[in-house]
């Protein structure tokens, strides 16, 4: 037996677990456990009275140990290490036991609660005695910021940092920052348009001097921990020498190649290919487009670089991709959305039917920049729709598909069925809906102004869209079968255009992105924040942020809220400085170690290192995160998990079987 | 004390997955079997087989291992790990006599407090339908003594 002196402190928390645990019986039975020198139990061992008690009773009683049996660690752990620490005890010589969250509030069995209850004190007790007194590591805080995507999120956290005095690195996978905002042509529900109120945001971000934008660039590679993270990317080749580029837009009037532009203009125009994404890209420098390229595909033609003005010329053809290495504190994750891909409902016709359209179609269609010059036609280009359908909830509200809702579709179905009427004042616009769902300011307000704009808006879900006539008058027109719930009949609506508004889903490659930087998605593939409601912004990982649409369906205003949020969390961490962290690390005992090596491959952080000379593994304490997997490993059983010791865990794993556990018989 | 078998059941719980999840079903008060008692580890990836086999050799009738989902893993891939040990360690038991149901293994987000307690549920069921684990009887054969080796051994 060790000559600790273990405090044991039982908490009511009111009735919560007074009502189903016999407290007061645990208290009693734990004051006659081995090593216990004192043991209480207590209203509110949170309070500050309850807290004073356990400082008391280190000073006056002389406890090495403490032990309070209380509610999660998660909860209180900090409040009662705390106390300890005050009392003049090391705030690691404490364990909690969960017996609220993990026992009263679970079962109303009072035998069976009390029971449990002192098995997971035991355990604590058991436990404790084996703790080491550990110290926080401190951690500096580099105060640059690394803001992996350019969209509405991302160009507010970097200019709120920027703003606050801080470098910002901004990496951008397309080549132009600007995300899919830049795409639309008016936000509901007040009608701005788009771009009036992005490009100037987009302006600063290209010119403040705290922000180094990365364009048609990628994140290869991340390594370290919050404070000190070393990200590698890929800045691609360009083909242009953004130093001595003007951005005049000569090269790109004399190339002579013209192809379907997928991105920006989601196949609906044409781009070159030395191009800008759109006239008001920033950087207002073009990529070239080895896949196209005359040069590149046959070895002739140079017209770029014949009639570049600037000297030394501005177009390289030999320019390679380059791996740019950043060091950074804290980084901000706004990769945005894609769109699901409605061709998965062959039931809408979407490409096969050529008047259907997406969304996203639709919006650059009406944008006066766009490639129709914000004429609303249809594929032919020239033909007026006399009539249009927009079907809500492709993709999203669907069992089959996704079952969440998409938020933004009503609004900018609404917004549509009202430009439609703006531009073809003739048209008869219908809105096929399953629910309306219009929360926010002035959403609710917009939504009544476009049902006095004379919108058909039928309730039900479209079952189908075919060309499949069965009277004259549907000839030549595109049919939508659509059930009318509001008056209990099947209808056939026959209409020139259809418009999907499909689900916003997370990025095809989210998995991947969590993968790289360490964090958790969910089933959807959306990053998951640390607390969906109290800390929407922050991750499971330490200096990981997360803003906007990647971490679930948003519009622009939210987006943009997030992304603020995203930069006073991490403002906050660099103001700061320095912060200290949980001491629960690995260290291999190298006396002991025989060089196996079977711990190198298992660390997910590259934190162990085997040194050729001397045969041995060692862990970097910087980079260990203490998950413990090498610990569990390490067939000489010499790595040390600190907290979470071999000899922790078992003697827990005693205590908490005290009541099963067979007798012992010596050897 | 009814006539019914209560088993005992050891939870290895991680600590950003499972526990939280365990946490939730108890701020959610959802009400289930009391037979698990819960140890915190940072992580699946840290359940030594040595713990499932302490415990049943200490009086568990049955072992939950639980961690997050796959792809969830706080630390990108320890539950893959703690896997890859169950599945082993799960062919090792088998040839010890030790049924299936007594050693399992769950994936419970922190958002999945019903997912765990109904794990719990099902498990005791079927730990109470198979009867107490008995390590010496079974495991030993009944001749002879326990041998508890004393921890400082270990």
């Amino acid at each position: 037996m060790s000559e600790e002196k273990v405090g044991v402190y039982i908490c009511h928390c009111g009735t919560n677990i007074a009502k189903v645990v016999d407290v007061e019986d645990v208290a009693v039975w734990a004051g006659n456990q081995p090593n216990v020198a004192v043991s209480r139990d207590y209203k509110f061992m949170c309070s500050s009275l309850g807290q004073e008690l356990i400082e008391q009773d280190i000073k006056e009683k002389g406890l090495t140990r403490v032990v309070v049996a209380s509610c999660s660690p998660h909860m209180h752990e900090k409040t009662f290490r705390t106390a300890c620490e005050r009392g003049g005890l090391n705030p690691f010589l404490f364990e909690m036991a969960n017996i609220r969250e993990h026992d009263s509030w679970i079962t109303e069995d009072n035998e069976a609660a009390t029971q449990k209850a002192k098995a997971l004190t035991n355990a604590a007790i058991e436990r404790v005695v084996h703790h080491q007194p550990l110290e926080l590591i401190p951690v500096e805080i580099n105060p640059n910021t690394l803001i992996v995507g350019g969209g509405i999120a991302g160009i507010t956290a970097a200019l709120e940092l920027a703003d606050a005095g801080h470098h910002v690195y901004v990496v951008e996978r397309e080549p132009s920052i600007g995300g899919h905002m830049a795409q639309l042509d008016k936000t509901f529900p007040t009608l701005d348009c788009s771009a009036c109120i992005l490009t100037p945001k987009m302006v600063d971000v290209g010119q403040h001097d705290n922000i180094t934008l990365l364009t048609w660039s990628e994140v290869e590679e991340l390594d370290g921990y919050l404070g000190n993270f070393s990200v590698t990317v890929r800045k691609k080749a360009r083909y242009v020498d953004e130093e001595h580029c003007t951005g005049c837009g000569i090269c790109i009037e004399k190339c002579p190649i013209r192809v379907v532009d997928d991105v920006f203009e989601v196949g609906m125009g044409k781009r070159k290919a030395i191009y800008r994404p759109f006239p008001q890209a920033v950087p207002k420098y073009p990529v070239l487009d080895p896949e196209h390229c005359t040069y590149f595909l046959r070895g002739k033609c140079k017209a770029c670089q014949l009639f570049c003005p600037t000297e030394p010329n501005s177009i390289d053809f030999e320019q390679e991709d380059e791996i740019l290495k950043l060091e950074v504190g804290n980084i901000i994750l706004a990769t945005g959305y894609d769109l699901f891909d409605v061709s998965k409902i062959p039931q809408y016709g979407y490409g096969k039917l050529p008047n259907v359209f997406t969304s996203l179609e639709f919006e650059r269609m009406v944008n006066a920049a766009g490639p129709t010059d914000g004429k609303i036609v249809l594929r032919d280009g020239k033909s007026l729709p006399g009539s249009v359908v927009i079907v809500h909830c492709v993709g999203s509200r669907d069992e089959n598909y996704h079952k969440y809702c998409s938020k933004v579709c009503c609004m900018y179905s609404l917004k549509f069925a009202h430009l439609i009427h703006e531009r073809l004042p003739d048209a008869d616009v219908y809105n096929c809906y399953i629910d309306m769902r219009t929360p926010g300011k002035g959403y609710e307000e917009f939504y009544h102004r476009l049902l006095e704009e004379d919108t058909h808006f039928i309730r039900g879900k479209v079952a189908e869209v075919t060309d499949a006539a069965r009277t004259k008058e549907e000839e030549g027109k595109l049919i939508v079968q659509v059930e009318d719930t509001l008056i209990g009949r099947q209808r056939r609506v026959p209409v020139d255009m259809v418009i999907l508004s499909p689900a916003m889903e997370a990025r095809y490659d989210s998995k991947e992105v969590t993968q790289l930087f360490k964090m958790g998605c969910d089933f959807d593939g959306f990053f998951i924040e640390r607390h969906p409601k109290l800390d929407p912004v922050a991750t499971m990982t330490e200096g990981v942020f997360i803003a906007g649409a990647c971490q679930g369906p948003k519009d622009v205003p939210d987006s943009v809220a997030q992304g603020a949020a995203a930069a006073a969390r991490v403002a906050g961490l660099i103001s700061r400085g320095t912060v200290m962290m949980e001491p629960v690390r690995a260290h291999i005992n190298e006396e002991e170690c025989s060089g196996c090596r079977i711990c190198n491959n298992l660390c997910p952080y590259n934190a162990i290192i085997f040194h050729e000379d001397r045969g041995v593994s060692e862990v970097i304490t910087a980079l260990c995160q203490g998950c413990g997997t090498c610990v569990a490993a390490c067939p000489s059983g010499i790595i040390t998990g600190a907290h979470f010791t071999n000899n922790q865990v078992l003697s827990e794993i005693e205590g908490i079987l005290w009541d099963v556990r067979p007798a012992k018989v010596p050897v | 004390m009814s006539e019914k078998f209560e088993p005992v059941i050891v939870g290895f719980l991680c600590n950003w997955c499972s526990y939280r999840a365990a946490d939730l079903a108890g701020t959610a008060r959802i009400k289930y079997a009391p037979n698990m008692r819960p140890i915190r580890v940072m992580c699946s990836g840290r359940v030594d087989p040595q713990f499932v086999l302490k415990a049943l050799r200490e009086g568990a009738d049955g072992v939950l291992i639980a961690g997050c989902h796959p792809g969830e893993c706080h630390y990108v891939n320890g539950n893959i790990k703690a896997l890859r040990r169950y599945i082993l360690l799960k062919k090792m038991l088998k040839q010890l006599g030790i049924e299936d149901e007594r050693v399992q293994l769950v994936w419970a987000s922190a958002s999945e407090g019903i997912v765990l307690a109904e794990k719990v549920n099902k498990m005791t069921e079927e730990i109470r339908a198979l009867g107490p684990l008995n390590w010496s009887e079974k495991v030993l054969g009944g001749n002879g003594r326990h041998i508890v080796p004393v921890l400082d051994e270990v």
